[in-house]
């Protein structure tokens, strides 16, 4: 008999119903909400005359569209706060639990989930946010979804679903100092390009990836999406036990060891088939920075951005509207560019070990003058231990200006927007034109990049003042 | 929601040769704050389409009087980013029923089929006749038949199949909602969770 892979064991697991020519009813163990994507589906609910199916499985937070300053404050922007909450009201009208502003719990979905041991492995997990990929680094199916499909969970705890193919990208041997599991992700989309990946739900594997920490794992997994997959997903092991032991939610005692037992089974067969298998050498990998309008279009921060001729005759337009955009020439180093804002946070790299880094990085340095830094923290809790850690005072003495938990400027629906035409660094996922503000120009890097750009006022290889 | 029952759609189109629209094009965040699904069209391509000061641009295709309907096609890879079903309300809140690209990202496919708006995916060539057809003739005709799957140009008489899940075809075709038929299966998902406990 053939053999399964991870990805296939989970999915296989939740299959309620199988429709003739058609998608799987996929049953969906954990449902995360947040105030931008579900208004419409609770509407669809009452409308329908309904109630939530399963409100136990459900957990809400407002992340998105919440100021990142004065928390303790009722929120000034009217349609902000009509928002929140219509999310708070729906809520309690449901009976689903809300880690709302100022809860100790409160943060970006994506942040929590993990943090409060909520994330386990085996479980399929959805939100009405396609970076909810993040929860793949548990060993768990994990995806965004729209809101007629938020609704559908609301209603029935499953969403129809065709499955993925499947795809697995190893990475080989050990990351030299000063490259982060960021580089590797973006130097992965910088291969396989933004749409590389669609139509594919990827696993990670091989010792590089085995070698990262949690927090690096999720960072991987939360950026699958920009390669256009579903998803990606990492097999469990002892680091995975290891972080979810004693956190809020996860069993405890000998439920625990239970769970660790069943846990251990997650990985992909010897004999599993992909339909795509790519590899890569750890060695390869460098500090990695994006240069124009999509998070395909990255490179090593030591390089030049690619010149028109290196780009395949039908990109080439879109490759200069795209330099165009980020006022940047083609052929030309991409360090040394004098940099304006630098904003560390997001699901992507809003998490304790990103600000210890950061400012293992500053300390005892100053940010340029003419930089403005925003460390967000992805979580209440991130916000508390880093507190707790001293990081925070280091940030401070550095020039950074810390903000309250909240998805911030890596979607700037918030006040937190970079102005039009300056350069940010951005430890975010996207750089979409206007991503970040109207206007505003976005390259993502690791947090040790963005800390090297900060304190340096320039686009730098971080290696080069570690 | 149930959705509007899709037809045979004849229309002129507009053309958005531009690859790799991602979603904050198609609907800014920060145009994401109302809590119903209308009105999301006022604000499709929103900083291409209105500078600064909300005038609109007039080099901008949605400005121009010269192309109108309720086709629009994309250049490839269509609709990457977020999961924001918004994209697709404002695409068919603007009066589209049917968006044509090479290559579509696949959260938004979901999200257009969910919404009674049709990705009809052609291969790289035939999009480009398509583009061509509308440089040539901005009132080009184009036929979109979901039951046939076929896309067709009226003038030259061009044609492809495009390809469609059977059930997703058949849920627009009858106006079917994905809902009412989990739904109907609710007992059957009681059972599931009885199964795994
Ligand atoms: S931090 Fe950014 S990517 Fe993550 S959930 Fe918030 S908006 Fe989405």
């Amino acid at each position: 008999m053939a053999g399964k892979t991870l990805f296939d064991k989970i999915w296989d697991a939740h299959v309620v119903n199988e429709i003739k020519e058609g998608p799987s009813v996929l049953y969906i163990d954990k449902h995360l909400i947040h105030e931008v994507t579900s208004p419409q589906a609770f509407a669809g609910i009452d409308q329908r005359g309904i109630s939530v199916f399963r409100p136990q499985h459900t957990v809400a937070t407002p992340d998105h569209n919440v100021p990142t300053v004065d928390q303790h404050l009722p929120i000034k922007e009217e349609l902000s706060r009509f928002q929140v909450n219509k999310l708070t009201e729906n809520c309690e009208k449901h009976g689903i639990t809300l880690y709302g502003l100022n809860h100790p719990y409160h943060g970006i979905v994506h942040v929590i989930g993990p943090e409060l041991g909520i994330t386990q492995p085996g479980m399929t997990m959805v939100c009405g946010d396609s970076h909810t990929s993040t929860h793949g680094a548990f060993g768990s199916v994990a995806f965004g979804i729209g809101t007629s499909e938020v609704e559908m969970v609301l209603a029935t705890q499953c969403i129809l679903q065709p499955k993925p193919r499947k795809m697995r990208i190893n990475v080989e041997g050990e990351l030299s100092k000063g490259v982060t599991a960021k580089d590797v992700i973006l130097y992965i989309i910088s291969k396989i390009s933004t749409s590389g990946g669609t139509g594919y739900f990827i696993e990670y594997a091989g010792s590089a990836i085995r070698g990262l920490s949690m927090e690096g794992r999720m960072t991987v997994c939360n950026m699958s999406i920009e390669s256009g997959a579903r998803g990606g997903l990492i097999a469990p092991d002892e680091t995975t036990f290891q972080y979810i032991k004693g956190r809020e939610f996860a069993p405890t005692g000998s439920a625990f060891d239970r769970a660790v037992e069943k846990w251990k089974k997650l990985k992909s067969d010897d004999e599993a088939v992909f339909d795509k298998e790519l590899h890569y050498d750890a060695a390869d990998i460098e500090p990695m920075i994006t240069y124009g309008t999509n998070p395909g279009m990255g490179t090593k921060i030591s390089s030049n951005i690619p010149t028109v001729e290196d780009i395949e005759p039908g990109n080439r337009e879109s490759y200069k509207k795209s330099l165009s955009y980020m006022d940047f020439e083609a052929g030309t180093p991409i360090a040394g560019r004098k940099v304006d804002y630098v904003f560390v946070g997001s699901c992507t790299n809003g998490r304790i070990e990103d600000l210890r880094e950061v400012a293992d990085f500053v300390k005892g340095r100053r940010k340029a003058d003419h930089i403005t830094a925003w460390i967000v923290p992805g979580s209440k809790q991130v916000e508390k231990q880093a507190h707790e850690e001293g990081i925070t005072g280091i940030l401070e003495e550095a020039g950074f200006k810390l903000r309250q938990p909240g998805c911030s400027a890596c979607l700037a629906m918030n006040d937190d927007k970079i102005p039009e035409g300056k350069l940010a660094v951005a430890t975010s996922n996207r750089n979409f034109e206007g991503r970040q503000g109207p206007g505003a120009r976005t390259m993502l890097a690791s947090p040790l990049s963005a800390a090297a750009a900060a304190v340096a006022g320039i686009v730098t290889d971080p290696r080069s003042i570690l | 929601m149930s959705i509007v029952k899709f037809s045979t759609i004849l229309s002129t189109a507009v053309p958005l040769p531009i690859e790799n629209v991602d979603t904050d094009q198609i609907i800014p965040a920060r145009f994401l704050k109302a809590t119903t699904r209308e009105g999301f069209g006022e604000n499709l391509f929103r900083d291409w389409r209105y500078d600064k000061s909300g005038q609109p641009k007039a080099d901008f295709v949605l400005n121009s009087s010269t192309y109108s309907g309720s086709i629009l096609v994309g250049g490839k890879n269509f609709g990457s980013g977020s999961s924001r079903e918004h994209a697709a309300w404002a695409i068919h809140d603007f009066g589209f029923k049917v968006v044509v690209s090479s290559f579509f990202a696949d959260i938004f496919k979901g999200n257009a089929l969910n919404n009674g708006l049709l990705p009809v995916q052609v291969s790289e060539k035939f999009l480009a006749r398509i583009f061509q057809s509308i440089e040539d003739d901005s009132a080009t005709l184009i036929k979109v038949d979901l039951e046939k799957q076929e896309i067709s140009l009226k003038a030259s008489g061009a044609s492809e199949h495009f390809d469609i899940n059977p059930y997703k075809k058949k849920c627009l075709i009858n106006g079917y909602d994905d809902i009412d038929y989990l739904l109907s299966i609710k007992e059957k998902i009681a059972q599931f969770e009885v199964s795994r406990a």
